[in-house]
């Protein structure tokens, strides 16, 4: 068990691209700590750095107290589980499994004993003289999960695991992921751009964007709390509704937005002219999409009702919408959270 | 290891360090031996190409620098006392030639096994691929009588049509690499936008391939330029020889070798054509793994 | 239902649009495209390769070229001849030993080109320039290189205190078959190190990557990662430097000539000498027939090789 540490972290590729620009971050004790944000945010690159595969520019990476740096990965007691899973294609399950153990110099009949130990907590002992391509994309992400607990980490890394299943897998394939995490209970770092993933799985989200994390919080913390307006439109489907005020954004989640006389403004709330423009059926829920036009200009609105309220909503029509008082958040014209707590 | 063990970890990071910098030297040693072996004769023989005949013509003399002072002389005489000018020129008209001869027949041949499934297409494929292997020296006493029966003995005609057995099955190969990783949208959105079949290849396809096709070109010229047996058989005039054929026979008259002016021309053929080679590597790379892989 | 005028339209503008759309119809362009490299290949390979069966089945030669049909008999007088053992003994010694070395060689040239260092160009420069010169040219630098009085290699050596004399490099049997792997490998490397390189370049990164996290070491990770997926493109690039060592006579005829006393003469190059220097083609071109057999193997091998880099 180890805690991982990040301190003022940059890292420049040649040709001036900076993928990570001065990251502060450290993970506690056995906890699993999600690193979310959209394509290019840096979020693989700081990975990449912890793990050793890449050196930063500047800035320290330290596990269990100790720098890292001018470490190769395999000094530094982690295991990583790929994107592609990069399972040795010629080797069978058996082989790709053992073959940290072999480069550990541990003799075959320990190789042996570990390996099979980690396939049956995985449930995969059946398929150890299986090669790669004969597995299924469920079957591969377990044979690198059993490759990686062999070694028996301090660390956790995975890179998107999960983002090669397709969707029905992809929901049981997390609540392995999450029962094994806690199973094993060592400290993990789970990189996505799925913020239903980062929610589902993680103990702490570290939101990033353009290099930099925007807040670092539990799920409930970073949705209810957002530190800015990126954090608050990237989490949360559909996104935090955002209108401008003359001198402060206003944002409110979809929600949190109901028709008057299911809900009242309250002290503090907004009262709001609902054009709205489309009704779509989802189900479970209702989104109600228009515009409304009170706090500053015209802007694109999303309600969703709960399939629950059956107050009538319909296209072309204009009701007054509510949204209280405690559920207002506001933001700075640049972006960044305001304390202050009424309109 | 604990790596809470700042001591431990410490002494790992210089240790690793050490090895770092042992491989990087390893490496830089090895490119330089590397280096040095495969361009040892050509920098010796540029050298040489400026000695002076009693500096040249004695053993005890350091061959790597110049014991007396360095000559244009032997430069002078491959330039304009020897055929070399028309071993030149008849190396570039040939390979012009043969180019051109192998890309009007090998861009049909190659779109057509990478796109249209002829029938048999596979087999095609196979059987191009195995005529490669039927080398010059099997064929080239056969050939011999078929280029002396159609009259085109001691011409660099005969060359011209020959070579290029050699250069097409190779071109259709690389490529049908090229035309593969193209993607079949792109010639598809060109029919639905109104173009017939050639339309959409010659629109879409060939100027998507064109750094393929240009790696063909070099690879075609330098396979025509490089080629012995053929021209040491079929040509024996001195007018109508290649470089290839042409330096080792005419330089060489009885006993006597001009070694100064072979080594000049050794390197004076040699370094442009590396120089162009090196240039396209990577494209030759591309095309051989497409045309291997995907194959 | 439509009436007379507009079937009439239709059924013409049928016929019309099928005419129009000839340059569409697959079916036939495909075939069409192929026809003149087929027609080229059949009329200066195939005829040709038919042709020399045809000859060695006969007694032509350049002073009598009247066809006269005597069967096997130029391939008995082939084997009895002693040369005829020594040639096939040093075609095949010559490119076992070769290729052995290329393997090895080409290899470690791989790895260096794909690595990153300052300089990079210039050594890939160098090391391309043994292939990319024309056969012959090399053959002659080389010639100087090992000459009998005046090689610098030998003055190198001398001055080392290695060498009393001369080593007479191409005069010596031992010497000179060595001479001639030594070039033929010095030649071939380059071109098999730069199919090798493709190889190493396809295997994905996140393998390397994930071996690195798994605790190997850049050996170890050679040894059981890198070669073992390598293996079809080192196999290729080995057989295509067999296949061209194997068929080559340009090196033993500008070096050696066959000499000493037919010490280095390989099929390629006795062939040559019987039929267009000697003028019999008959026996050229059964001699030339010998290598078609280990071709064929070859060829197989390379497509099986080449199949099996598809599998994965």
């Amino acid at each position: 068990m180890a805690v991982v540490e990040v301190r003022d972290l940059h890292k420049r590729f040649a040709g001036g691209v900076v993928a990570v620009d001065g990251v502060d971050l450290a993970t506690e004790e056995g906890e699993y700590l999600v690193l979310l944000g959209p394509s290019g945010c840096g979020k693989t690159t700081l990975l990449r750095v912890i793990a050793g595969l890449e050196q930063p520019t500047s800035g320290e990476v330290l596990i269990g107290g100790s720098p890292m740096t001018g470490l190769p990965p395999r000094a530094r007691q982690i295991a990583m589980v790929f994107q592609s899973y990069a399972l040795y294609p010629h080797k069978t399950v058996l082989a790709n499994i053992t073959f940290p153990l072999k480069a550990a110099g541990i003799d075959k009949a320990e190789r042996r004993r570990k390996a099979e130990w980690a396939a049956g907590l995985l449930g995969i002992g059946h398929l150890l003289d299986r090669r790669p391509r004969h597995l299924s994309g469920g079957e591969r992400q377990r044979v690198a999960l059993a490759r990686a607990l062999v070694r028996e980490p301090s660390v956790f890394l995975l890179d998107e695991p999960l983002s090669n299943l397709d969707a029905k897998l992809r929901a049981t394939a997390r609540e392995d992921l999450r029962e094994f995490q806690e199973r094993i209970g060592v400290t993990t770092i789970y990189v996505t751009h799925d913020q239903v993933e980062a929610m589902a799985l993680g103990d702490r989200i570290a939101v990033m964007s353009e290099g930099k994390v925007r807040q670092v919080g539990t799920p409930q913390q970073v949705y209810r709390d957002p530190a800015d307006t990126f954090v608050a439109t990237f989490l949360g489907s559909p996104p935090m509704n955002i209108l401008e005020r003359d001198d402060c954004l206003v944002g409110f989640r979809p929600e949190h937005l109901l028709p008057r006389g299911i809900a009242e403004p309250g002290d503090g709330g907004v009262s709001l002219d609902f054009h709205v423009h489309r009704v779509e059926h989802l189900g479970s829920e209702r989104h109600v999409v228009g515009t409304v036009g009170e706090i500053g200009q015209e802007t694109r609105v999303i309600a969703v009702l709960p399939s629950t309220v059956a107050a009538p909503v319909h296209a072309g029509q204009t009701e007054p919408f509510v949204a209280a008082g405690r559920d207002l958040r506001f933001f700075a014209k640049s972006g960044q959270r305001l304390e202050r707590q009424r309109l | 290891m604990d790596l809470t063990d700042h001591t431990a970890v410490e002494r790992q990071r210089r240790a690793a360090a050490r090895r770092r910098s042992a491989a990087r030297i390893g490496l830089y040693v090895s490119a330089l031996v590397f280096a040095l072996v495969s361009a040892g004769p050509f920098l010796w023989g540029l050298i040489t190409t400026f000695k002076a005949n009693p500096d040249l013509y004695n053993p005890t003399h350091n061959p790597f620098v110049f014991n007396q002072p360095p000559t244009l002389e032997h430069l002078r005489l491959l330039l304009f006392d020897t055929s070399f000018g028309t071993f030149v020129l008849n190396t570039l008209l040939v390979g012009v030639l043969v180019v051109t001869i192998t890309l009007t027949v090998s861009l049909p041949a190659a779109y057509s096994l990478a796109r249209l499934n002829p029938p048999w297409g596979g087999a095609m494929g196979i059987a191009i691929f195995f005529v490669y292997l039927i080398p010059p020296s099997l064929l080239f006493i056969s050939l011999s009588r078929v280029v002396s029966t159609l009259g085109l003995q001691d011409s660099t005609w005969a060359l011209v049509l020959v070579y290029p057995t050699i250069t097409i099955p190779v071109s259709v190969w690389l490529l049908m690499g090229f035309f593969k990783a193209i993607p079949r949208d792109i010639e598809e959105q060109a029919m639905v936008d109104g173009y017939s079949r050639i339309g959409a290849f010659v629109r879409t396809v060939l100027p998507l391939a064109f750094p393929g096709i240009v790696a063909v070109v070099v690879f075609a010229f330098t396979l025509s330029a490089h080629e012995f047996i053929y021209a040491l058989a079929f040509v024996s005039r001195s007018s109508e020889k290649t470089i290839s054929v042409g330096v080792p026979t005419e330089l060489i008259r009885g006993d006597v070798f001009f070694w100064q002016s072979l080594q000049a021309a050794a390197v004076l053929v040699a370094v442009p054509i590396a120089v162009v080679f090196n240039a396209f590597l990577e494209r030759f790379i591309t095309g051989f793994t497409m045309g291997a892989v995907k194959g | 239902m439509a009436s007379k005028a507009e079937q009439r339209m239709t059924w013409q503008v049928g016929s019309r649009a099928e005419r129009r759309y000839l340059l569409d119809r697959e079916g036939l362009l495909a075939p069409l495209f192929l026809l003149p490299s087929i027609i080229y290949i059949v009329a200066l390979v195939a005829v040709p390769f038919l042709l020399a069966i045809a000859f060695a089945l006969s007694d032509v030669t350049v002073g009598d070229p009247s066809y006269d049909f005597v069967g096997l008999r130029n391939f008995a007088a082939i084997i009895r001849d002693s040369t005829f053992r020594r040639s096939l003994g040093n075609t095949v010694l010559f490119t076992a030993v070769s290729m052995a070395l290329v393997v090895v060689l080409a290899k470690l040239l791989a790895l260096i080109l794909v690595a990153d260092f300052k300089g990079k160009w210039l050594v890939r420069l160098c090391v391309l320039l043994p292939w990319t010169t024309p056969v012959a040219l090399a053959a002659v630098a080389w010639l100087w290189l090992l000459d009998s009085v005046f090689s610098p290699v030998d003055w190198v050596l001398r001055t080392m205190g290695l060498l009393h004399g001369n080593a007479v490099y191409l005069g010596r049997p031992g010497l000179a078959m060595a001479s001639v792997i030594a070039v033929h490998v010095w030649r071939i490397t380059p071109l098999a190190a730069v199919i090798i390189m493709a190889g190493l370049v396809a295997i994905p990164d996140d393998i390397t990557d994930a071996a690195q996290v798994d605790g190997a070491g850049p050996w170890r990770t050679l040894f059981e990662i890198t070669v073992p997926l390598n293996l079809p493109v080192i196999a290729v690039a080995t057989l295509f430097g067999a296949i061209l060592t194997f068929t080559d006579m340009t090196v033993v005829y500008v070096l050696t000539r066959g000499g000493p006393i037919a010490a280095t003469q390989v099929l390629a190059s006795w062939a040559f000498f019987k039929g267009i220097e000697g003028g019999n083609l008959a026996q050229g071109a059964a001699i030339a027939l010998f290598l078609f057999p280990v071709l064929l193997a070859a060829a197989i091998a390379i497509l099986q090789s080449v199949r099996r880099m598809e599998v994965r």
